[in-house]
């Protein structure tokens, strides 16, 4: 039995259909990366794991259980088991560091005072910030703020983690820490890893299956060796960073 | 063309009706949550920041209107009672005024732009960078995590902020009455509880502000988890929020003030200030 299941999904936004039709199965354990152009549906579909959307066809799996239907208090049990690193952190910013990394700790444990800031100075430690549990959100550059949001999101030793795009915005030294924090935690924690990106160097570093999602299908599924060894022109395209002649079309001059 | 137009018309009417059934579920939930979490003390300490945010930081820009309010009703009252030679029941008219009508609304309507507009921004751009769905994903509501203390805050600290600027605005008034204008001060005290200032009408205004405090805090925190994306979205969000929250003032206030004349009249039957 898989751990995350996609059977049949669709998703809309009014009239563009941003998932069409899509079967995925993810098995525990395994770190997979989805790829695709910005705008292709990809955090879309990283939201319907948690279900913080909800398909307009078909159905989402957890751990054999179906949760696109349940109820925001139901889906609570589901998601402790789910760490989700947003794009741009989604720390909150009215708390401190420190405050952000025990919160869910707060929230669902009974742990004491100084049980929560043992397991917050471990998580710290863990992404290579052990300094700043003191310090505000904006004091923090982009890549400490999405260490910061990945120790929130690992701080009740989820069973997945979901990235979405965890490197976008840093530069490439950053976006290395970044890489190899991603591959730390899977061989630290053993978790399941699902990463959204669209920088190829991090999907095949952190991958062990990548697929490819493009106009709402899944166009491509395999390991890092197949994506490079494929003869499929979307994916080559995709993977050299070169634009099509669709693309190209529309910036040339239309007088003269 | 009028085809267009009936088409128009029936799409912005559904679109109204969408929401405002959006507003009434979200307000469904808040109320939900409400009961549910009123005796778990875990969620009291989320009180104690919006009690500060909307009670103490609104404390000067409600005190300064309250004052001014009371000046000004002194001011544009007096004339009109001198010429008839009554000016030393103007305590009267003022006081009244100012503790059922005007000190009430406008309290409240100095709350929906500061504490409302603050409440739309912060959720908006909560919504905006995804903090929202950050709650969501570690299994909190975000209604019962940020909009029932905000709720609670608002509900509660309003009737204490418009007792306040009654306060001041009695107080505004006397000087500029007693003071400047020369009324004898034991004539405007004893008018404004004679025929004037009485329990009810204190009670009035009181109960109103829990009415207002409560409209602006849903509308306010509807608006904001609804925002648009980016910054203009955010300053849409605040933009409305504000004028639903004054619109609903006004007309809660008509309703309100309808009501309570009908229940004032069954007790006591008419009274006249010059009684």
């Amino acid at each position: 039995m898989s751990l995350i299941e996609f059977r049949n999904v669709s998703k809309r936004f009014g009239r563009q259909v941003v998932l069409d039709h899509i079967d995925l199965q993810i098995e525990e354990g395994e770190s997979l990366v989805i790829i695709g152009a910005s705008g292709s549906g990809k955090s879309v579909m990283l939201k319907h794991m948690v279900a913080l959307l909800q398909p307009d066809e078909g159905e989402v799996y957890f751990d054999g259980r179906r949760i696109d239907p349940l109820p925001e208090r139901k889906l609570t049990r589901v998601r402790e088991q789910f760490g989700f690193l947003f794009q741009m952190g989604a720390l909150f910013d009215s708390m401190t560091v420190e405050d952000n990394v025990a919160f869910p700790l707060v929230e669902h444990t009974r742990r004491t005072r100084e049980q929560i800031s043992r397991i917050v100075d471990e998580k710290l430690r863990l992404v290579g910030l052990p300094q700043v549990r003191r310090k505000m959100p904006a004091e923090l550059s982009g890549g400490q703020r999405k260490r910061v949001a990945l120790a929130r999101a690992i701080a009740l030793e989820p069973r997945v983690i979901l990235y979405d795009e965890p490197t976008t915005g840093l530069d490439p030294i950053r976006a290395d820490i970044i890489n190899e924090l991603i591959l730390k935690l899977q061989r630290e924690l053993k978790v399941t890893s699902v990463v959204v990106t669209h920088d190829m160097q991090s999907a095949f570093k952190v991958g062990d299956r990548i697929v490819m999602l493009h106009e709402g299908h899944l166009i491509f599924d395999g390991t890092p060796l197949q994506v490079r060894a494929t003869d499929n022109p979307i994916v080559r395209r995709f993977v050299v960073g070169e634009a099509g002649e669709q693309d190209l079309e529309a910036l040339r001059p239309t007088v003269g | 063309m009028p085809l267009r137009v009936v088409e128009r018309v029936g799409g912005r009417t559904t679109e109204l009706l969408d929401n405002f059934g959006d507003f009434c579920i979200f307000v469904g939930h808040t109320f939900a949550w409400l009961l549910g979490g009123l005796f778990n003390v875990k969620h009291w300490r989320l009180l104690l920041p919006q009690f500060y945010e909307v009670g103490v930081r609104s404390v000067p820009v409600v005190g300064v209107v309250g004052a001014f309010i009371g000046m000004v009703m002194a001011v544009e009252t007096y004339a009109t009672f001198a010429a008839i030679g009554q000016e030393s029941r103007v305590g009267s008219v003022i006081n009244v005024s100012v503790v059922k009508q005007i000190g009430p609304v406008l309290a409240a309507v100095m709350l929906a732009g500061r504490v409302g507009g603050a409440l739309a921004a912060e959720l908006g751009t909560m919504r905006v960078t995804e903090q929202i769905d950050a709650l969501r994903v570690m299994g909190s509501d975000p209604i019962r995590y940020l909009v029932v203390p905000r709720f609670i805050a608002c509900v509660l600290l309003t009737p204490i902020l418009t007792a306040y600027s009654d306060v001041l605005g009695i107080l505004g008034g006397w000087v500029i009455a007693v003071f400047s204008l020369h009324v004898p001060n034991q004539a405007y005290w004893y008018y404004s509880t004679h025929g004037g200032v009485g329990t009810w009408q204190i009670m009035e205004g009181i109960c109103k502000a829990f009415l207002f405090g409560g409209a602006i805090a849903l509308i306010s925190c509807y608006k904001g988890f609804n925002s648009g994306s980016g910054a203009s979205g955010v300053g849409r969000a605040c933009t409305e929020g504000f004028v639903a929250s004054f619109i609903a003032i006004i007309i809660l206030n008509f309703i309100f003030a309808e009501a309570s004349q009908q229940m004032y009249q069954a007790i006591y039957g008419l009274k006249s200030i010059f009684g």
